[in-house]
């Protein structure tokens, strides 16, 4: 059994990603459940995919403690949602901080540096996406949630080959942003 | 075999079992399962985004009076808005197969409340199926048609968002091609009078316990394993358990009760058999807890039950794995609970609550009116819709939020407790539609002195942009007669009837001066497109040396396109949709499209 867990701030694309894993894994002939927040919270607020590939999983929720990953689509939602990862579990993240409402009405931004290493610190193995890289090459922060799941394929956790992303990402994405979403899985990939 | 949302195999499964018309009314966690039905047609099944749940179950119920299958969807609190036909229709019976397919909301994730149907299923003696994930509601729904033609009654298939919004492998198969149903044969049956329903009644409770042993039967309902010690549970709550019980080397008994009402008792005695603790297990209410408590004192069988009549599951919220672990720590006497104190001693994370989004047209209305209110004393009752979002601070506009359609009347009745407040009502387009209009012809009628917003932004954005009747077109993509809503609000009597665009601030801001300065009923339509369905229009940009990092558009608007950096003002291209606002709230010009 392999579990995926996906966070971010609604509107990221974290439900596109997790489709991607999941579709993977069914080309595979696994048998796949997956979770999702879909609703008020999409608004900005904080969301979390989780994907759990195997038979044995009985929920389609990944229990605390119990993640073979992370992809995490901002380093806060990172912090939030790191007692969902197992003891000798992965962190992929993004550098690129998503500042809240909240924390901009009261004239401040929170730190997202302070964020990075804390999860450098507690995860042996986490990696974390050059978020400026793509947007230089892509034109657009958008295609963040292809190149996590770039960085996913590279990191060997799951059965899932930058070749799988792209073969699905032919299936899911308009052809015009076929060439885009591949410079994001290899730049993605450049992070391991 | 391809990955289904729940909601999508509800409907896929309703499709195999050959539906033929389908109703609805939009409502998280619920609305995927009439969408999926609208994009996955064969061809001959028919579907509306009806005005609201009673005209959908109404709708239903003519259907299947017909012969046809026929499902109506909607969220739990829609039930209630159709809960005046379900408690008739449910004396009269149906021909076709009828499902009423609710959705509950443990949290509430995104509802107002967290009621619970398998209450409304027993409080109309109607059965109710319960499914534990998407795989299983698939086959499930198509049992509930066999059962409702069975026993010619309206059925009621209860999802909770978990179940709902999850996704599995599903091999959907071929779909039936569909019969002609037999048609609307006219019989005394079909109209309900005071000496049919005491008839009907009888039978009503005559059934009850013939369900009861036919559920005691059915394939979903089951008791496996053996001991002393007796977990009971149903819905998304089993895949909980079921998860930490694996891990755990135990002996003990489990009963999976896919069928709430009619309980299943003869399966239930043979659960309780020989057991001398049992846990509970269940999401919202008690139900299935208070069924056993029930038949311990009917059949006097002495066991002690665990869950939340004793506090020992809590009963608000949504239930977990790490909950599961807790309760049957305690049911085991052995601590199986999942440590989760290794990141204790992490640095505190942003609040991150849901807000309207970069552009949104409610944010300038909210904004207009408040600004053309400072100072005086004013009540704004809100609605349900992404515009109870204006509740929060900057805009903090949101003084009153129940129920649909409740803000017009809600400030009507302010209105009639102090004369000292001008009252203000904001109504979306949808909403409107849905029950805001009776609400206006209660204030014309009842000379009723209030300013009703209606928020017009051409789609049901919430629950992910249906078309209403205002659009001009149907869930199935056909052309629609617009309803008008300026015409319906004229029609009703009001005279004060203002029709504006919100991301005009000026004109905004006076017309509602103008509007509260006035008697009566007043309304004011601020009519712009929700950004989801409009063409972005040119992004804003930062002028350096003009912006003096004052953060007035900040403070004032809340915009999630707008942050702060090295003191100025930054705004993030990936989510500014050139609405414009902030260009005119910046008293310095620092806020200007692209192109200039």
């Amino acid at each position: 059994m392999t579990n995926v867990i996906l966070c971010g701030v609604g509107g990221q694309g974290t439900v596109l990603a997790s489709r991607i894993i999941a579709a993977a894994a069914m080309a595979k002939g696994e048998f796949v459940q997956t979770a999702e927040t879909i609703g008020m919270a999409q608004r900005g607020g904080c969301v979390v995919s989780h994907v759990r590939i195997g038979k044995d999983a009985e929920t389609s929720l990944v229990p605390m403690g119990s993640a073979d990953v992370i992809i995490a689509f901002e380093p806060s939602e990172a912090v939030r949602n790191l007692p969902y990862l197992k003891n000798d579990g992965i962190l992929i993240t993004s550098d690129r901080a998503i500042q809240p409402v909240t924390v901009s009405l009261s004239g401040n931004s929170y730190d997202s540096d302070k964020m990075l290493q804390y999860l450098k610190k507690k995860v042996s193995r986490c990696y974390v996406i050059d978020t400026e890289k793509i947007i230089e090459e892509c034109g657009s922060i958008k295609p963040l949630n292809v190149a996590l799941v770039g960085a996913l394929a590279k990191s060997n956790v799951i059965d899932l080959t930058t070749e799988d992303v792209e073969n699905i990402l032919k299936e899911k994405v308009k052809p015009a942003f076929l060439e885009m979403n591949k410079k994001a899985v290899r730049i993605g990939g450049e992070a391991l | 075999m391809e990955l289904l949302m729940g909601n999508e195999a509800i409907a896929l499964g309703a499709l195999k079992a050959g539906v033929q018309v389908v109703s609805g009314y939009p409502g998280t966690p619920s609305t995927e399962v009439l969408e999926t039905i609208a994009k996955r047609n064969p061809g001959e099944v028919y579907v509306e985004w009806s005005v609201n749940e009673k005209a959908a179950l109404e709708v239903s119920a003519g259907a299947a009076y017909s012969g046809a299958r026929t499902m109506v969807t909607m969220k739990q609190v829609g039930l209630n808005v159709a809960s005046d036909p379900l408690m008739c229709v449910n004396y009269i019976g149906v021909k076709g197969g009828m499902v009423v397919l609710v959705c509950d909301d443990p949290g509430p994730i995104s509802s107002q409340t967290e009621q619970d149907t398998r209450h409304f299923a027993k409080y109309a003696k109607i059965p109710v199926f319960d499914p534990v994930n998407p795989v299983e509601a698939f086959e499930m729904i198509q049992t509930a048609f066999d059962y409702s033609e069975k026993y010619n009654t309206p059925v009621i298939f209860r999802s909770t968002t978990r179940v709902s919004h999850a996704c599995a492998s599903i091999e959907v198969g071929e779909l039936p091609t569909l019969t002609k149903p037999e048609g609307f044969i006219k019989d005394k049956r079909w109209v309900i009078f005071p000496r049919l329903s005491y008839q009907n009644k009888i039978k009503l409770e005559a059934r009850e316990s013939v369900l009861s042993k036919d559920f005691s039967e059915l394939k979903y309902n089951q008791v496996t394993g053996a001991g002393k010690l007796g977990i009971a549970c149903g819905g998304v709550s089993y895949t909980y358990i079921k998860e930490e019980l694996n891990k755990a080397n135990e002996d003990y008994k489990l009963f999976k009760v896919a069928t709430p009402f009619p309980f299943p008792e003869e399966l239930a005695l043979n659960f309780l058999k020989g057991l001398e603790k049992v846990l509970v297990f269940e999401e919202l209410d008690p139900v299935i807890e208070d069924a056993l408590i029930y038949l311990c004192g009917k059949y006097n069988i002495q066991v002690e039950i665990i869950g939340k009549r004793n506090g020992k599951v809590p009963n608000a919220g949504e239930l977990s794995t790490v909950i599961a672990a807790d309760c049957i720590s305690e049911l085991f006497g052995k601590d199986y609970r999942i440590q989760t104190d290794a990141f204790n001693d992490q640095p505190s994370t942003p609040m991150r609550p849901p807000v309207l989004c970069a552009g949104c047209p409610h944010r300038a209305s909210f904004y207009a009116v408040k600004q053309a209110m400072k100072g005086k004393e004013a009540v704004f009752c809100g609605d349900i819709g992404c515009y109870t979002l204006g509740n929060a601070a900057p805009l903090d506009m949101v003084d009153t939020c129940l129920c649909m359609g409740a803000g017009i009347t809600v400030a009507q009745g302010i209105g009639r407790a102090q004369d000292t407040t001008t009252n203000f009502a904001f109504i979306g387009d949808s909403t409107f539609f849905a029950s805001g209009i009776t609400g206006i012809v209660n204030a014309v009628y009842n000379k009723s002195n209030e300013v009703i917003i209606i928020l017009d932004n051409s789609t049901t954005a919430m629950t992910g942009h249906q078309p209403h009747p205002g659009i001009g077109k149907t869930v199935m993509g056909e052309i629609a007669p617009v309803v008008s809503i300026k015409k319906i609000v004229e029609a009703i009597g009001v005279n004060y009837l203002k029709e504006v665009n919100p991301l005009n601030l000026k004109e905004a801001v006076d017309t509602v001066k103008e509007a509260a300065s006035v008697e009566g009923v007043r309304v004011i339509i601020f009519k712009s497109p929700c950004i989801a369905v409009t063409k972005k229009r040119e992004k804003l940009t930062v002028r350096q040396e003009k912006c003096t990092g004052c953060k007035k558009c900040i403070k004032e608007l809340g915009c999630p396109a707008l942050s702060i950096k090295d003191g100025k003002i930054k705004v993030d291209a990936s989510l500014c949709t050139g609405c414009g606002l902030c260009s005119q709230v910046c008293p310095f010009g620092a806020l200007n499209k692209e192109a200039n």
